[in-house]
């Protein structure tokens, strides 16, 4: 999923002090999950801002709403008659349900309360990481199952550099080094061979490199 | 001597059976080049060429491609390490050309230290390629005189293609079947990173001999002296892939302050010594970080010196 | 024990602190509580094995937001007791209380009244 962390109220406070009638929007699937903006952190973050607002001597309105998602047209028109009564949406949504809300409601500013990380696994509660950076050429098959993309800090595709160090990488003791992952995982398929296998130079025009993507498919196209 | 490929000096020293010396050279932070000329005049005698760091340790620094040029207006030998952390494939194929236009003949390939360690932490990389792909890459444009792009080159360069090995680094068990790697990809000469655990070293050396790696590519160990005790307790602790033995450490501290520098020397020398009896071992690759001045004595006192003339 | 323990406290009973939510806080503060503290069991003792501790967290993100938007985070407190410990609920009670009568109203309260006048 997305994983998004909500960010520090005073930046936060910052975007919207100068409004008086704010719509706080969460989103139920994501961040709900990486407990970021979903309902009850919309809720937490309204009563917040209200007794901040209220210890200005400022009179501000300030509403939740949560919405199913904020990456669909259908869920977003759910607050089409309501958002009128708003001069600012605060969404809690990742960054492509705040740039959606701010597409359809053109004149109503969006602005963002979380911060989108990256899109990831939940380890435990609490602790998310990061698996995929969406390349769009998959290779997980030649790789075990592991990432070297998302997961190796310079994605060598025929790592490990020298830098690892027991099984770690060399710019953080508590990341495990991507390249030790896939040998371990090699050695228990029983192919620990395929690791002298050269993989060939990577097309990135797939990737962020190539432009920003979009994905047509005309069989379901109506 | 099997034929050489490349002009390059390296390259028929090696070819002709003579043990190599190479050494390598940190470039200033900052515009003037006698901080480089400086330095390989004191060595230029007793090497038979001269790596240049390429931003190391992801610390910007005069390029690699300039303080090679410095070099070889010198007439002397440079290597030119290219990382592919800071460069892309068009920028590293128009350096490679750049490096063979002043007839740059030998390359280093390394995919080259995280940015997280140097003074742009919030900068980003490119990764376009790795290691072993630039290696293919140089391969490919003076072999097939073509870009990756597929374009024919105007003169192809011809340099002699070199990587890094790290036998210390983990997990062991793959450390050989990367060099292997590395060969298929192309590399005709290594240099290890610094040794200190000889017999790490000879294992290393030995499972290679086993799939006679050692006379697929030209491997030059590399040796670095110690000037203190405290420089071998954080080589020891805080550079990633880096095995330093503790009774090496304790040599060190064993000596009194003033007396480290001369036995870190004299470890140094002892440990070429060692090396020279390692079937497959075809040369050393001196790194004397900001003690250049001693590379004519480890040399020397190494008996490696005089170093071959070659045409 | 028949023990006095001052008379501004309004006690909420839960059948494991670990109900306490991050909102049930926030709300309290906003509808103009003083102070609120969460009396939970002692560590290792809680009848639903990690209650207690969740709740010690709660109060601690509670504390941390409090004092970011200008209430004061040492308004809400975590402390664990047994429930035999009845002089030790007075003694809290009473140290509540001093805390925030010496830390005086909810800032809100006096906004408030201040936009009246």
């Amino acid at each position: 999923m997305i994983v998004a962390k909500q960010k520090d109220i005073e930046e936060i406070i910052e975007e919207v002090k100068d409004y008086n009638k704010i719509l706080i929007a969460g989103c139920n699937e994501c961040v709900t999950v990486c407990e970021a903006g979903g309902k009850k952190e919309v809720a937490v973050l309204a009563s917040a801002l209200r007794m901040y607002f209220m210890n200005q001597g400022k009179d501000v309105k300030i509403d939740e709403v949560t919405l199913e998602r904020q990456c669909d047209h259908e869920y977003l028109e759910e607050i089409r008659k309501m958002i009128d009564q708003y001069d600012v949406v605060l969404s809690l949504a990742c960054g492509v349900g705040v740039q959606f809300l701010a597409e359809k409601y053109i004149s109503t500013p969006i602005v963002p309360g979380v911060d989108t990380c990256f899109m990831g696994v939940t380890e435990e509660r609490g602790v998310w990481s990061e698996r995929c950076q969406a390349c769009g050429q998959c290779i997980l098959a030649r790789t075990a199952g592991i990432c070297p993309v998302s997961r190796c800090a310079k994605r060598l595709f025929n790592g490990p550099c020298g830098g690892s160090t027991k099984g770690k990488c060399e710019i953080d003791k508590e990341l495990d080094c991507a390249w030790q992952l896939i040998i371990d995982r090699l050695k228990e398929l029983g192919r620990l061979d395929d690791y002298e296998q050269l993989t060939p130079i990577k097309d990135w025009s797939t990737e962020r490199a190539g432009g920003p993507r979009k994905v047509v498919r005309e069989d379901v196209r109506q | 001597m099997t034929e050489t490929k490349t002009p390059s000096k390296l390259e028929k020293i090696l070819r002709s059976g003579h043990l190599a010396v190479t050494s390598e050279c940190g470039p200033p932070r900052g515009t003037d080049p006698k901080a480089i000329t400086k330095k390989a005049e004191m060595i230029k005698d007793h090497v038979d060429a001269i790596n240049i760091t390429d931003n190391q340790t992801s610390v910007t620094r005069l390029c690699s491609l300039a303080s090679c040029i410095h070099i070889k207006l010198m007439g002397l030998e440079p290597v030119i390490q290219m990382v592919t952390r800071d460069r892309n494939r068009t920028a590293i194929q128009s350096d490679i050309l750049g490096a063979a236009s002043f007839d740059i003949f030998n390359i280093l390939c390394l995919s080259g230290d995280h940015q997280a360690f140097g003074d742009n932490p919030k900068g980003q990389n490119v990764f376009d390629l790795d290691s072993m792909q630039l290696i293919q890459t140089v391969r490919h444009m003076r072999d097939e005189g073509k870009f990756l792009g597929g374009d024919e080159i105007n003169r192809p360069p011809r340099m002699f293609v070199g990587a890094a090995a790290n036998p210390f680094a983990d997990p062991f068990e793959i450390r050989v079947p990367r060099l292997a790697k590395k060969i298929a990809a192309g590399v005709e000469f290594i240099q290890t990173q610094c040794i200190y655990n000889v017999e790490k070293f000879e294992l290393w050396m030995k499972l290679a001999r086993e799939r006679g790696l050692h006379e697929k590519v030209f491997i030059l160990a590399g040796v670095t002296p110690f000037k203190s005790a405290g420089m071998a307790k954080y080589m020891k602790n805080r550079v990633p892939g880096m095995d330093v033995p503790e009774d090496v450490v304790k040599r060190m501290s064993g000596v009194p302050k003033e007396k480290q520098p001369e036995e870190g020397l004299k470890i140094c020398i002892e440990t070429i010594q060692r090396l020279k009896e390692v079937e497959g071992v075809k040369g050393f690759h001196v790194m004397a970080i900001e003690w250049e001045e001693k590379v004519p004595e480890i040399v020397e006192k190494s008996g490696l010196y005089p170093r071959p003339k070659m045409e | 024990m028949r023990l006095q323990y001052p008379t501004n406290i309004k006690i909420i009973c839960l059948p494991c602190t670990g109900k306490v939510d991050l909102i049930h806080i926030m709300r309290a503060f906003e509808k103009g509580a003083d102070g609120v503290y969460v009396a939970g069991c002692l560590e290792g003792t809680c009848q639903f094995n990690t209650g207690n501790m969740r709740a010690r967290k709660r109060v601690e993100q509670a504390q941390k937001i409090l004092e970011k938007i200008g209430i004061g985070g040492e308004r809400v407190q975590m402390y664990h007791l047994s429930s035999s410990e009845a002089p030790r609920f007075v003694q809290i009670a009473e140290e509540m209380t001093e805390k925030i009568m010496a830390l005086g109203p909810n800032p809100i309260k006096i906004a408030g009244k201040k936009k009246a006048a």
